[in-house]
């Protein structure tokens, strides 16, 4: 079972690596972080913050737009392009259940994911450390947003199974992905903050707001980065929110992990129903 | 328990009202090679599929070596090229069959020599993508030659190919049945069969309209054995008319017998002496005896 799991895993991490996704993820991930850390911090100095959490602050914000369009760019294909292409039906000839290979896939994209961020996100902390500018403090940030930045992925590559095993053409499901960015990253946050702008005293702003932000991953892990980092002042907006919470805000984690186990769960009910 | 390695019985598949496998039952045994032969639609790779738990029937049991379709067991044991090979193109052809090696829980360095096998072992270092259409269909038999397989399923499996290939591929159809897997292998021409296999199945619009070793096809047929015969130039009428034939040509006869009739005819012919300059027979070719099976379930439907 687990060879079989580590098989799937490997052949994805090699193609990964042949058709230069990882690389491109990678640098992507280190040119936007390197911008914003050498860009966005001249002011901040000056606040005698060290200056490794005000990059980490930014980066969490970058993180949140970058990472689940990783994902999702990575997992929209992972079941209806072979299902397209037609390797799903060698593959599922074979003594290898759909759990154990949507394990595999799952496993391969987070490890890509993984290497990207560590290297991405590593190589700017590694400069700015060079750079002097770093701490101890600093850099266990450093590995906090790396390792939720990982746990957003994987929420986003579970969401990208699910949607992978809805459709059948894998063109419908890169739009159902890029979608699911736009309303998940972009949309939900704008109507949350509308809302609460609109009337900032009401029930909405008391009791539904905070619970809204756990329901969302990408609200979950910035809201989750941002207090852990006692950043509000530094950043504004919806931070400050943080102090107001009901709930414990480590309780975002959770959260995510949640999203986790219910889209994978999810994704491996689907794909059962696929004829390959 | 049975002892079959495959066993269909009664099985349907309806599309929307559309019958693609009506009612379909056989039988087949360890070591036998068996060609399941249909026109473009009958309803083989529907068949294939049913047979390995892809699609649902509708209707009627199939047993995989004793087991469900689709079940862990009946994938154990069986092993499956479709009939549009397709791989990741980024892998190489050593990627490739390792990667089907471990999820068949085989040792890779005895699935890699099945590259030389199927004549792959020069491109087996070159990325998949690279190989042409019957490179790719050599690498998905391999595939489907991984580990021993006791049912061999083949959708198409020489199609595309050139005909030393077609060899090479039931020469490996051939070992693998004499070290006891069964094959079932699809095919649209009955005319490259020819003592490559036991038994042929013939599906026609999803009916199973035969079912037998190809020399008693051949007979349950009973297609006539076509004489033609030349004739001294002025001679066709009188030629006819002695061998009681209605078929005339210019300068030849032809005359319809069976098998039995045949030294008898024959020997007619030449006892008219020099009326006849020479007589070609012609038994039923094999796509003959096909379209006769093929044609006869259309025109009952
Ligand atoms: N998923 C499907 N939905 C609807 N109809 C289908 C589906 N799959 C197959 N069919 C129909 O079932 C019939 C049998 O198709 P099948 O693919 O089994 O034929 P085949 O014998 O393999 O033909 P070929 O020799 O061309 O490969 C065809 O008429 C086809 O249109
Ligand atoms: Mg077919």
């Amino acid at each position: 079972m687990f060879s079989r799991i580590l098989t799937v895993a490997g052949q994805e991490i090699r193609i990964g690596i042949r058709n230069r996704w990882i690389l491109l993820a990678t640098l992507i991930l280190a040119v936007f972080s390197l911008a914003l850390a050498l860009l966005g911090s001249a002011p901040a100095g000056t606040l005698g913050v060290d200056r490794l959490t005000i990059t980490v602050a930014s980066l969490a914000s970058l993180s949140v737009y970058l990472v689940p369009l990783i994902a999702l760019l990575l997992a929209f294909d992972a079941i209806c392009g072979e299902v397209e292409k037609g390797t799903l039906l060698m593959t599922f000839s074979c003594p290898i259940s759909r759990t154990e290979f949507l394990i595999g896939k799952a496993l391969g994209h987070t490890l890509v994911l993984t290497f990207a961020l560590v290297i991405g996100y590593g190589l700017t902390a590694g400069l700015l450390v060079g750079m002097g500018a770093g701490s101890t403090a600093g850099l266990t940030d450093f590995a906090r947003l790396i390792a939720t930045s990982i746990l957003l992925g994987v929420c986003f590559l579970a969401l990208g199974y699910v949607l992978s095993s809805l459709t059948r053409q894998s063109g419908t499901a890169a739009a159902a992905a890029i979608a699911a960015w736009l309303v998940l990253v972009v949309l939900y946050d704008l109507a949350l903050l509308g809302a609460l702008v609109a009337n900032p005293s009401g029930v909405f702003a008391s009791s539904v707001f905070p619970y809204a932000v756990l329901l969302n991953p990408a609200d979950a892990f910035r809201l989750f980065n941002l207090t852990a980092l006692g950043a509000s002042e530094l950043v504004g907006g919806m931070a400050g929110v943080s102090e107001t919470l009901p709930f414990d805000p480590r309780f975002a984690l959770v959260s995510l992990i949640v999203f986790v186990a219910v889209a994978l769960s999810a994704s491996a009910v689907l794909i059962r129903r696929i004829t390959p | 328990m049975n002892t079959s390695s495959l066993l269909v019985e009664n099985t349907s598949k309806n599309f929307a009202g559309f019958k693609a496998v009506d009612d379909v039952t056989f039988d087949l045994n360890a070591g036998e090679r068996v060609a399941l032969l249909g026109h473009n639609g009958a309803g083989k790779t529907t068949l294939f599929k049913m047979i390995l738990g892809f699609l649902r029937r509708d209707g009627g049991r199939i047993s995989v070596l004793g087991a469900e379709p689709g079940s862990h067991a009946a994938r154990s044991g069986a092993s499956y090229l479709p009939e549009a090979v397709a791989f990741p193109g980024a892998l190489t052809g050593k990627e490739v069959l390792t990667f089907y090696a471990r999820l068949k829980g085989e040792k890779p360095a005895l699935a890699l020599p099945l590259l030389e096998r199927v004549g792959l072992a020069d491109a087996a270092g070159r990325k998949v993508s690279t190989y042409s259409k019957g490179m790719r269909q050599r690498l998905g038999l391999a595939q489907a030659l991984i580990g021993q397989p006791k049912l061999v399923l083949l959708d198409e499996p020489t199609t595309g190919l050139d005909p030393i290939s077609r060899q090479n591929v039931y020469e490996l159809i051939g070992e693998i049945a004499a070290k006891g897997a069964t094959v079932l292998l699809s095919s649209h021409a009955l005319t490259e069969l020819e003592a490559k296999t036991d038994r042929i199945l013939i599906l026609s619009k999803g009916c199973l309209v035969a079912d037998d070793q190809l020399n008693q096809l051949r007979e349950q047929a009973g297609l006539p054995i076509r004489l033609k015969i030349w004739t001294k130039p002025d001679a066709v009428q009188e030629v006819a008319n002695q061998l009681g034939s209605t078929r005339m040509n210019g300068r030849s006869v032809e005359l319809d017998c069976t098998l039995d009739e045949k030294i008898q005819a024959l020997s007619a012919i030449s006892s008219l002496g020099n009326l006849v300059e020479d007589v070609d027979v012609h038994a039923p070719s094999l796509d003959d005896v096909y379209r006769h099976f093929s044609n006869t379930a259309q025109k009952e439907a």
